[in-house]
């Protein structure tokens, strides 16, 4: 049974890094709820009728490619898609705060 | 500690091994795997997860990965798919990683390990599939660790290299043995990859790392709460982490307190752990099936093709060389114990006889390893270095005495034994009139002892060798010395 509570979306916002305020976390897990309603009807049936989940909309398995090297990307274009390099990586901020 | 400690406590341990495949190209896309190129040399869209890129599974990493479940006894899955696991971490570009989550290509099998002289075996949970991460750099820190620095730098070369991920089921009732047992299967799985020749395993290049996970609890309680040290990084690392472990949680226990289930960091160089972050649950990684890839359904043909083309297991292997070069059980446990079984092996398929091979790596090597603190295996020398040095003796190029000096040149990393014999002018002195010269000085320097020896005292003979070896700084043959000595004064030998 769906019943998802204002708690869980804000734990799952955070772990999505979204900043959701109040308000936004009471709407969304009104809508979630009811989301996660019709997915639960849909559940019923197909769990009843034994039905295997969909895992692609083709039919294909085994789709692989063979273990040979493929010329990279030149770093300078790489890095310039960047919002920061530094020494020829990519800069990203400080990783820790200091409530982590 | 350690032993008190495991008389009043169960320990429960788990070991999860990542070991980079040697495939030529990535897991998803075809960028080189090679290490230490220039930072973000190897990247494409596909591993730097930028928009409407699409990966393709590596063929040679799924046969790997099958070959990795056969030697370890497991199942193969007859269809499996792969999971996002979601999370945010500069690490990896698309903020989440391409694994497998409950549908592993291979569960439940067990590698038997040698320890101290009995077989223990270690359950395997599962084997699957998943991608390596890139690495980074802090910066700004005092220590260039990630507390305290500023910002980081981010090399997605390794960013999608196929990794295998080999996780062991709890394995209980190990007592005292726990940290052996814990090294003992590290070392045996390192050997069976090896065997498979499916990774190069350089531990210190982080191409295979562990995790450890440990607990504790009092007999017939239920088992404790476990932590998971993170990136232990050489064998005896595993070992000490898990002794560190255990004497840090029983202290805890003892005086009342509780075990935090958390991920805990190795030292290296203290031998302990600290804190890592509060370890996340499962749920928050938010798996998924992978929906940009196609489920993998291993042929049973193919898998059965491939189960039967697996080299012999190392332990069946070892057993064999072990007879066919007569050496004794007892011997080979003092080698087992020693962390060099598979060096005297290597050196005598080198070309060295058995007993040389033996004596180098149980004598002066195993010391050497002990005093630099790492496994014989670690070492600067190689098995056919070792082969060459054995060889050299044998054809009278170099004297016992030489040939160890030769060994810490190579040790030292001054290059290969014929190189360190070059540039430290090792060479054994065959130039007859040298010697005869060295010969006739000691003789006249100390006619004391030449006189003994013609009176019948032959043991006196050593003085006037240890002259001779001086005068020629160790580089002669001390046998041939000494005959010649003898000869000179009309003695034999007897």
């Amino acid at each position: 049974m769906p019943d998802i509570t204002r708690d869980e979306v804000a734990h799952l916002a955070r772990l999505a890094r979204l900043a959701l305020d109040d308000a936004e976390l009471d709407r969304l897990a009104g809508e979630l709820e009811v989301i996660l309603g019709a997915v639960a009807q849909i559940a019923e049936v197909t769990d009843a009728a034994d039905v295997p989940p969909t895992t692609h909309a083709v039919p294909l398995e085994n789709v692989t490619r063979p273990d040979v090297i493929v010329p990279s990307l030149p770093r300078d274009t790489v890095l310039a898609a960047a919002p920061a390099a530094e020494d020829g990586r990519f800069r990203v901020p400080q990783i820790l705060t200091d409530e982590s | 500690m350690y032993e008190k400690d495991l008389q009043e406590f169960e320990p429960v341990i788990g070991l999860e091994t990542h070991v980079e495949l040697g495939t030529a190209s990535k897991m998803f896309c075809g960028c080189a795997t090679e290490f230490g190129a220039e930072p973000n040399t190897h990247t494409c869209p596909v591993c730097l997860g930028l928009p409407g890129a699409l990966p393709v599974v590596n063929e040679k990493a799924i046969e790997s990965t099958i070959r990795i479940g056969l030697a370890l006894h497991c199942d193969i899955a007859t269809w499996c798919r792969f999971a996002r696991k979601n999370y945010f971490y500069p690490d990896m570009p698309k903020n989440f990683q391409t694994s497998q989550y409950d549908e592993p290509l291979c569960t439940d099998g067990y590698l038997d390990v040698d320890v101290e002289g009995s077989v223990v075996r270690v359950p395997i949970e599962r084997v699957h599939l998943e991608e390596d991460t890139g690495k980074t750099l802090h910066v700004g820190g005092s220590t260039g660790r990630i507390h305290g620095a500023t910002h980081s730098l981010v090399d997605y070369n390794r960013a999608g290299i196929p990794l295998v991920e080999i996780v062991t089921k709890p394995v209980v009732g190990t007592g005292q043995q726990a940290a052996a047992v814990a090294k003992a299967y590290v070392t045996e799985l390192r050997d069976v990859l090896r065997g498979l020749d499916v990774s190069d395993i350089r531990m210190e290049q982080g191409s295979m790392r562990c995790d450890v996970n440990t607990s504790l609890n009092r007999p017939g309680e239920p088992w404790g709460t476990r932590t998971e040290t993170k990136n232990v990084n050489s064998l005896r690392s595993v070992e000490r982490a898990v002794r560190s472990e255990v004497e840090r949680q029983a202290v805890l226990l003892r005086s009342g307190g509780r075990i935090t289930q958390e991920t805990r960091h190795f030292h290296e160089d203290s031998g302990t752990t600290s804190p890592g972050r509060s370890k996340e649950e499962a749920t928050d990684y938010r798996y998924f099936p992978e929906p940009d890839l196609v489920p993998i359904a291993p042929d049973p043909d193919w898998v059965g093709a491939l189960k039967a083309v697996l080299p012999e297991a190392p332990s069946v292997r070892r057993k064999q060389l072990l007879a066919q070069l007569g050496l004794s059980d007892l011997d080979a446990q003092a080698m087992v114990n020693a962390g060099v079984l598979d060096l005297v092996l290597a050196t005598t398929e080198a070309g060295a006889p058995a007993a040389e091979a033996r004596n180098w790596w149980l004598g002066s090597l195993a010391q050497a390893a002990n005093t630099q603190g790492v496994e014989a295996s670690e070492l600067a020398i190689t098995p056919a270095q070792v082969a060459r040095v054995v060889e050299l003796v044998a054809a009278g190029d170099l004297t016992a005495g030489l040939a160890k000096q030769v060994v810490d040149g190579v040790l030292a990393g001054e290059g290969s034994p014929d190189e360190v014999i070059g540039s430290r002018g090792l060479a054994v002195v065959k130039d007859e009139g040298a010697l005869t010269e060295a010969v006739e000085a000691a003789l006249a320097a100390d006619p004391e002892a030449a006189e003994k020896v013609r009176g019948g005292k032959v043991q006196a003979v050593g003085a006037l060798v240890g002259r001779v070896m001086k005068q020629t700084r160790g580089q002669a043959d001390a046998a041939a010395v000494r005959a010649l000595l003898l000869e000179k004064l009309g003695v034999s030998d007897s």
